[in-house]
């Protein structure tokens, strides 16, 4: 049921969306994150999209994470 | 593609797995609540990389699987009601009950849909007018917010022949029976991904308080997945108990608001009947008073034998955590994906199931 791919909102019709799940394209419910917006990621559960992707933070979380594998390297 | 290639990185996952066999010390048993994050560890082979000072056991988290087969029975009861359609996810379908599974009733005559969204149940009921459409309500807080919104779509539209069995489970009612057992000694829990995104982080932080235990949601790529270990590793070695987020982008501590409200305004915290752990105290979710009119338990006389347990499956045990599926003496031999005896065999995300697709002989 937890299909962690996220999903690319291509167009948005009322609370009702396209969105490209993994080069597949599905209509999904927009009801619980009527803040999506075009070009937002939604992580889709059931159909609904329940969370949209917080780009910065996934930015944020990439940049720790490679500036620790670096330390980590240097020291090993 | 997006948000997935990066958080499968094999330079980040070398990094995190280097911190964490530098950083544990204490021998600490965490437990992944989710059967997504099951899937997950045991797809990416993560338990195998892990330094021996950490087990990993599964816990609960798979919707399919904590259902009853009392409740299991009662769907299948509904599905012989004359003119009901059952529309469900898919992996119920092969789930057996105490006697028949779904796919069994169906094979029997009974109108039995598999749907992907609650969404395709309104439409089936849209278009049948003279039937009555029950769905059954499977599943954590990730998915009763979508079927609160379903049934304020059928009250908004005046759709009056969508009914939903309620079966939905919440998950720290769960967590916290586990945790008072005391069956299994629990040093740092994973907790799920997307029912942390609707509910957000608050609720696991009283867990983490109240028992002592670290507590960290995870996404489902194994960046995610190493990072929350290394997070609760660092927790456990420095003897501090709380909550943090290890999937920042899909998760913020407040959840989401709109769903949570949803899933407030259609229902009210209930008791829940869990395989293996019995009836748990406000661990479900019934309709509230004002949308009783789509209660299928309410609606229909649903007349169900006693239930009954398959001999010699340990499923109940799985789910605890006190039992791995290499204990159960059906495991790989009678039981299997192609002919499951148990519901951890039948779903996707079940232990038996990820244990037997991924687990090889390194599992345990």
């Amino acid at each position: 049921m937890c299909l962690a791919i996220p999903a690319l909102i291509k167009s948005i019709d009322g609370l009702e969306a396209e969105a490209e799940i993994g080069g597949i394209s599905r209509r999904i419910s927009l009801q619980l994150t009527p803040e999506a917006r075009v070009g937002d990621y939604a992580i889709v559960h059931t159909g609904y999209a329940i969370s949209i992707m917080d780009q910065e933070e996934a930015e944020e979380t990439l940049k720790i994470l490679g500036e620790m594998a670096s330390l980590v390297e240097e020291s090993g | 593609m997006r948000f997935i290639t990066e958080f499968r990185s094999s330079e980040l996952s070398a990094g995190l797995l280097s911190q964490i066999r530098l950083r544990s010390r204490t021998p600490a048993r965490l437990m992944e609540f989710c059967g997504g994050h099951t899937v997950a560890i045991f797809k990416h082979g993560i338990r195998q990389v892990l330094p021996a000072t950490l087990e990993m056991v599964s816990g609960p988290g798979c919707p399919v699987c904590v259902t009853a087969n009392a409740d299991i029975d009662k769907a299948i009861a509904l599905s012989q009601v004359p003119g009901v359609i059952i529309t469900t996810f898919g992996d119920m379908l092969k789930v057996p009950g105490s006697r028949l599974s779904l796919q069994e009733a169906k094979a029997g005559g009974a109108d039995v849909r598999m749907v992907y969204s609650t969404m395709d149940a309104i439409k089936i009921a849209n278009e049948n007018a003279d039937k009555a459409i029950v769905f059954l309500g499977i599943g954590f807080e990730a998915t009763a917010p979508t079927i609160a919104a379903s049934i304020i779509q059928a009250k908004e539209r005046g759709i009056d022949n969508y009914y939903v069995l309620s079966l939905n489970k919440l998950c720290p009612p769960a967590i916290r029976a586990i945790l008072d057992s005391g069956e299994v000694r629990l040093n740092g829990l994973i907790c799920p991904g997307h029912v942390s995104t609707v509910i957000g982080s608050h609720p696991w932080g009283a867990i983490a308080r109240e028992y002592h235990i670290p507590c960290v949601i995870s996404g489902f790529e194994p960046v995610d997945i190493l990072q929350c270990v290394s997070m609760l590793v660092a927790q456990i070695e420095k003897g501090e108990a709380r909550v943090e987020i290890a999937y920042r982008r899909g998760v913020r501590p407040e959840g989401n608001p709109e769903a949570i409200k949803l899933m407030e305004m259609v229902f009210e915290p209930a008791p829940a009947r869990w395989r293996g752990m019995g009836e748990l105290p406000a661990s479900g979710l019934k309709l509230r008073r004002e949308y009783q009119q789509f209660d299928a338990e309410l609606a229909f006389d649903i007349i169900a034998e006693p239930a009954c347990e398959p001999e010699g499956c340990i499923c109940g045990d799985i789910l605890r955590g006190t039992k791995v599926p290499q204990d159960c003496p059906l495991f790989a031999s009678t039981c299997t994906p192609e002919h499951p005896v148990g519901p951890c065999m039948v779903s996707s995300e079940g232990s038996c199931s990820a244990h037997y697709l991924y687990g090889g002989s390194l599992a345990g």
